[in-house]
Order: C-alpha cells, then sequence, then structure tokens
C-alpha cells in the first residue's frame, strides 16, 4: 500500500517536472511501474496464429533483438524483460492481452503492439492509464495526435501521407491523367484513398474509377478488367502483397498499361514484384523509407552487412528476404535507443518525453537521408520518404528524400 | 462487349479453381459422408510438398504426381490415426476435429515453408493460345485439368467395382459389411483420394492466387457455395457449381458497372460481389434443397 502510494507520487513529481521543463539529474534513479535497477519490462502483442500471422516474424524478431540486447549487458546495465503475447489479430483479444500486461505484469510501456485494428482497440485505455504506446506497427494515420493521445506514438510515415505524395506527383508529372483506383476495402485502404483524394485537391476528378476488394476475393482479376475498360491511364494501386502481384500480372495480362503507382506496403522485391512477374512491373513508382533486403542495390551496404551477420547470429532459421524483419531491427534499435537517453529516470513520463526529442538520429536500415526527428507536437518519428521506381529487377531510388508533414 | 467477354472468361477461370476445390470436397463427402473443412489446408499443404519437390530439383509433372502420391498416403493416415477413433463419436466432435485439422495444417505450413507468398509456376506452355488477352493459357489449362479429373472420377465410381464398394460403405455401412466391403479401408481410401484430388486442386491454384498458407482461406468459402449449389453428392454438379458461382460473381460486379455508368448511381459492384452471389446461391437452396443436380433422397421410416 505504502509502496504503490510512494511510487504514484514519484510518478507524478517526474511528471511536472517534465512538464515545468526542468530535467531531471542524470544521475538520479527515478522508476515507474516496469522499471528497476535491475530490469525494464516491456509488454507486446502481435499475431503469431490466426490469418496475419505471416506478421508474426516481426514478433520474433523484435524478441531475438532483446535477447542480443541483453546479452551484451542490457540498456544502463538494466535488462530488458519483453513479454510478447498472441493477440491473433483480433482486437478484442488484443484489450485483453494489454490489460494484462499493464495491470499484472505492470509493464513500464508496451512496443510496438502490431495492426491498425488491434491498436485502436486499445489506444484510449493506454491513454487513459498513461502507460506508453509505443513506436506503433502500423502506418494509419492516427498514431500522430500528441495533443489528444500524448501516450501513443507511430512509427512508419502514414498511409496518408505517402497517398498525398503519389498525388501530388502524378498531378505535376502526368498530362492529362486518368486515374484508377484498386483498394483493400478496409481502414488500411481507406486511409490512403483518404491521401489521395486530398492531394488531388480540386482535380479529385481525375480520377475516373475506384474499385475495391475483400481480402476474402481469391483474386482481383475481375477488378482490374474494370479498370481497364475505364480508360484510365494510372494505376495506384493500395492492395497488400497477394493481391498487388496478381493486380500488376493481370494488368500485364490483359494488355492495360498505365502508369502504375504502388503502396509502400507491398514492395518486396522477392514477394511481390517476381511473382507479378519483372515483365510486368517495368516502371512501377512507389515511395521507400526503408532498405529491401531482397534488392540487390543494399547488398553491400555496411547497414545491411550488420543486419545480415546479426540475423545469423541471433535470429537463425528467419528468412533473410523478409523486409519484416528489417523493420523489426529498425524500430527495436529505435526503442533501445529512446531507452538508453532514459538513463536512470525510468518514468513514463521520461519516457515519453525521450521519445519526442529524437533529432535527426540514424537509425541503421533507413534509406540513406532519412532520419528519425519527433518532438513534443510531432510524434511522427519516421515521416520522410524516397520515390523510386522498378527497373530490370531491383528498386532505383530518384528525386529528393521527401519530408511530407502530414498534419 | 469487351468488358462483358473478359469478365465472363475471368469468371470462367475462377470459376475453374472453385470446381477443382468443390471436387475435393464432393470426393470426401461421397466417401465418407462428412464435409471436411480442413480440405482447403490439406490442398495448401500438398502444395507446399510439390513445390518443395520442385525446389529439389525435380520437373513440374514429377513433382505433380510425388505430391499426389504423398497427399493419398497423408490421407489414409489421418484417416487411420485421427479420425478412426472418432467412428462412433457425434458429428460435433468430427467437426471440431476437422477445424483443428485447418488451424494444424495452416501453422505447420506456416512454421515450415514462412508466410512470405511465393510463385508458383504454371505447367501450360506460356505462348498465348487461347484468346490472347481474355483467357489466359493456364486459365484454360486449370479448366481442362479440372474436367480431365471430373471425368476420372465418374468413371471410377460408375464403372469400377472398388468405386461402387466406397459409394456403399459412404451410404449404407452396415448393409455394405453384411456383403463384404471393408468399410473401415474404405473410408480411409477416401481420405487418401480426397487428398489427392485436393492436391490437383492447389496445384493448378497456386500459380492464379500465389502460394501462402493462407491461399484457400477465401477459396474454400466459394467451393463450399459451388458445391452446395451443384449438389453435394455430386462431382458434375459441384464442377457446374463452380463455373456458376465464378461466372455469377464476375456479372454482378459487371452489372453494377453498367447501371453506374447509365444512372450514375452506385447500387452494386465489387464490394458485394460475393453477398449476392451468396444470396442467389441460397435462393437455388431454398427451391432446390438437394442442389441444381443432387438427387433428392428419399428415406423410408
Amino acid at each position: 500500500m505504502m509502496r504503490t502510494k510512494r511510487r504514484a507520487f514519484v510518478a507524478g513529481l517526474s511528471a511536472t517536472a517534465v512538464l515545468t521543463g526542468n530535467r531531471v539529474a542524470f544521475g538520479q534513479k527515478k522508476y515507474d511501474e516496469g522499471a528497476s535497477d535491475t530490469e525494464i519490462k516491456i509488454g507486446h502483442t502481435c499475431p503469431y496464429s490466426g490469418p496475419a500471422s505471416a506478421y508474426g516474424v516481426i514478433g520474433k524478431t523484435i524478441q531475438a533483438y532483446w535477447k542480443s540486447v541483453n546479452e551484451a549487458g542490457g540498456i544502463n546495465g538494466r535488462k530488458i524483460n519483453f513479454i510478447s503475447l498472441d493477440d491473433g489479430y483480433n482486437p478484442a483479444k488484443t484489450v485483453e492481452c494489454i490489460r494484462q500486461l499493464v495491470e499484472q505484469d505492470k509493464v513500464l510501456c508496451t512496443f510496438n503492439t502490431l495492426g491498425t485494428p488491434t491498436n485502436t482497440a486499445i489506444h484510449k485505455y493506454m491513454n487513459q492509464k498513461k502507460v506508453p504506446q509505443l513506436y506503433v506497427a502500423t502506418g494509419a494515420s492516427k498514431w500522430g495526435d500528441p495533443k489528444h493521445f500524448p501516450w501513443t506514438m507511430g512509427f512508419q510515415p502514414d498511409y496518408h501521407t505517402e497517398a498525398v505524395i503519389y498525388a501530388k506527383y502524378i498531378l505535376a508529372n502526368i498530362k492529362d491523367a486518368k486515374i484508377g483506383v484498386l483498394m483493400q476495402n478496409d481502414d488500411y485502404g481507406k486511409d490512403y484513398w483518404e491521401g489521395m483524394k486530398e492531394g488531388l485537391g480540386k482535380e479529385v476528378g481525375r480520377v475516373v474509377k475506384h474499385v475495391t476488394y475483400e481480402v476474402t476475393d481469391p483474386t482481383v482479376d475481375s477488378q482490374i478488367i474494370q479498370l481497364k475498360d475505364s480508360g484510365a491511364n494510372v494505376f495506384f494501386n493500395i492492395a497488400t502483397p497477394k493481391f498487388a502481384a496478381q493486380a500488376m500480372r493481370k494488368a500485364g495480362a490483359i494488355g492495360w498499361k498505365p502508369a502504375q503507382f504502388l503502396n509502400n506496403v507491398s514492395v518486396s522485391v522477392a514477394s511481390v514484384m517476381k511473382p507479378a512477374g519483372f515483365d510486368n512491373v517495368q516502371g512501377v513508382i512507389t515511395a521507400a523509407y526503408l532498405m529491401d533486403p531482397t534488392d540487390k542495390q543494399w547488398e553491400g551496404h555496411p547497414e545491411m552487412k550488420m543486419w545480415k551477420d546479426w540475423m545469423t547470429q541471433h535470429n537463425p532459421g528467419a528468412s533473410l528476404s523478409d523486409a519484416s524483419n528489417v523493420f523489426a531491427y529498425a524500430v527495436s534499435f529505435l526503442m533501445q535507443e529512446t531507452l538508453k537517453r532514459c538513463g536512470n529516470d525510468l518514468t513514463r513520463a521520461n519516457l515519453m518525453h525521450q521519445a519526442a526529442s529524437h533529432h535527426h538520429l540514424r537509425v541503421p536500415l533507413l534509406l540513406p537521408g532519412i532520419t528519425v526527428s519527433t518532438s513534443a507536437t510531432d510524434y511522427f518519428p519516421v515521416q520522410a520518404v524516397q520515390l523510386q521506381r522498378f527497373k530490370s529487377e531491383t528498386w532505383e531510388l530518384f528525386g529528393d528524400v521527401m519530408h511530407a508533414e502530414s498534419s | 462487349m469487351a468488358q462483358f467477354l473478359e469478365q465472363f472468361a475471368s469468371g470462367l477461370a475462377n470459376g475453374a479453381i472453385y470446381a477443382c476445390v468443390a471436387l475435393a470436397l464432393v470426393m470426401i463427402y461421397v466417401s465418407t459422408d462428412h464435409l471436411n473443412f480442413a480440405q482447403g489446408e490439406m490442398a495448401m499443404f500438398s502444395t507446399y510438398i510439390s513445390w518443395q519437390l520442385m525446389n529439389w530439383g525435380l520437373s513440374f509433372w514429377v513433382a505433380f504426381a510425388g505430391a499426389v502420391v504423398i497427399s493419398f498416403v497423408m490421407g489414409v493416415l489421418i484417416e487411420r490415426v485421427i479420425l478412426r477413433p472418432l467412428h462412433h463419436a457425434p458429428i460435433l466432435s468430427v467437426v471440431v476435429v476437422f477445424i483443428g485439422l485447418l488451424a494444424i495444417f495452416n501453422s505447420m505450413a506456416g512454421a515450415i515453408w514462412s508466410y512470405l507468398i511465393k510463385e508458383y509456376p504454371s505447367p501450360f506452355p506460356k505462348s498465348s493460345f487461347g484468346i490472347a488477352g481474355v483467357i489466359g493459357p493456364h486459365q484454360l489449362g486449370v479448366v481442362l485439368v479440372t474436367l480431365v479429373v471430373l471425368g476420372l472420377l465418374f468413371g471410377f465410381f460408375r464403372f469400377t467395382p472398388l468405386g461402387l464398394a466406397m459409394r456403399a460403405a459412404a451410404q449404407n455401412p452396415q448393409m455394405a459389411r453384411l456383403v463384404g466391403v471393408r468399410v473401415d479401408w474404405m473410408l480411409a481410401l477416401g481420405w487418401g483420394l480426397a487428398a489427392a484430388v485436393g492436391a490437383v486442386a492447389g496445384i493448378m491454384v497456386a500459380h492464379i492466387v500465389y502460394l501462402d498458407p493462407n491461399m484457400m482461406g477465401g477459396i474454400l468459402l466459394y467451393a463450399f457455395a459451388s458445391a452446395l449449389i451443384g449438389g453435394i453428392g455430386n462431382p458434375a454438379g459441384a464442377v457446374v457449381g463452380g463455373f456458376i458461382v465464378g461466372v455469377l460473381e464476375n456479372m454482378v460486379a459487371y452489372t453494377g458497372n453498367q447501371i453506374e455508368k447509365l444512372t450514375g448511381v452506385y447500387i452494386i459492384g465489387n464490394g458485394e460481389k460475393l453477398t449476392v452471389a451468396l444470396i442467389i446461391v441460397i435462393f437455388v437452396l431454398t427451391l432446390k434443397p438437394a442442389g441444381l443436380f443432387g438427387r433428392v433422397v428419399v428415406r423410408r421410416v
């Protein structure tokens, strides 16, 4: 009883300290629930089973990451106790897991909880409980809203911004564009679609056809035929890997040759571009922020080499061609860096403060020239992307790194 | 008009996929009197086996034959080891086992081969025979293979003593036993055959939808609809049902498009494809509960 009271007091104190701008001295030890002299408890949910279990590799790689950090001595002498639970991509289950993590396991924060619907389900709860919900693994645009949700932060460039970038590019570079859109009929697809409409602004009438598919559809052939029939000369492909590949292959098969824009969700060379057939995907444009491990141009890059060495040593058996493993490594690095900067002040308030104080931090495996910057009003860690065009068997970057301001 | 043709052809091609899987469903129903919910995942697993064989350097058709044989053995083993003890269990227990099998095959494939989608080769020549741009060589090939499998199954059940014995064992186990049919083995054989047909279906489908552990998720739903609309006990009906469902859903999207073009009002479209197709299936089943080609079973009590 006494102890909890004192903890709450300390937490409140440090929160005030942060708010008033009085930084806590580095040497002073301050803890919230989940942190101590010896360990830091972090909670995590991820679909290890069920229809979205393809993302389970992200959880496994993050686990391997913390294990390797602990083997190297931990962070500022503290070991990471990473508790990862299977939510099966089911929001109801996520709520249950997160309550267990926060109320029973008493974690300091959660990290990289995966999925848009799942994170939406715990969004309010985490902010009510004032537990940091850091670097969530989803590209929806709602995670960067510090005014209403000061305890939640995203990681990757959001879908909305990405679509705005494509729209601007289309308006500037393609004469007399007639746009056909293929969209997965859910929140993720709609986020992109809204971004495209916003980016087109007054020119929104350039969209001549907008078709949707459901994830239960075996193929999107019928939709591609409709797009071709509409006379569109630009194709915006908002689809997850399997459907994106099908769409581009079908377009090639029926002789539809529009300028193609592919969402960042499906940029993997091994699991999208190659299955779609290299002949069918020449000239496809997308925006990227991470290095693709299956892209030959990064083979000699020191960060890619370091990642491959780390993978073989600490995460054996995991796929070296799966971009999810690159993502997991990069986001874990950012988390490690954030915790490191907390020093001995492991309170939730300080953790959020540090997460919101990155200044041009280089995170390995981001594209060259892209860094992480955050502030009390900017909760989008990675906000820059660069356009790339598919040429022969690899992506070719072109233009400048674009720093998009979403909000 | 061009769009109509393309949609029709693409519907037929999709229909061939449903028909293939529906055949495997019918197969197990005819020979064991059960609906196997794990059929899609078993087919997916067989496809991975063939992919693995090809990865080890075997040619497509050798891998094809290998996968079919291995799947047959796998089917027999599943019946002998897992379902045998459940012969007298209530139907719900069997259903739960099927759903369990579904989850097990799915996770096993994911654990062994990962969830990344893989390309799967097509055995049919790439040169555009068929009607270029409307229906591809692989799609035509799938239609052809489906019809061949159907022919083989029809011949097997109609003209061979073994086929007759299997039908007897499924439909009336006691009587069959009395006339000397080894009912237990017939059931196992039925499972083996269904798994083999499933392997063929998976291998045909994989080039179109790509190989991944969840490739059969959506398809199984359509296959059930196809099998039911054609009559669950009738292989030919299942194939026709598959084509009907495939064409129907594309026509829904097409009609929706045309209406939108003419009137500017969106009434139906891609989002409602499956819904409308399934409503029509329900409608058919209400009028003809045994399916379009099913035989109405009359039982004397």
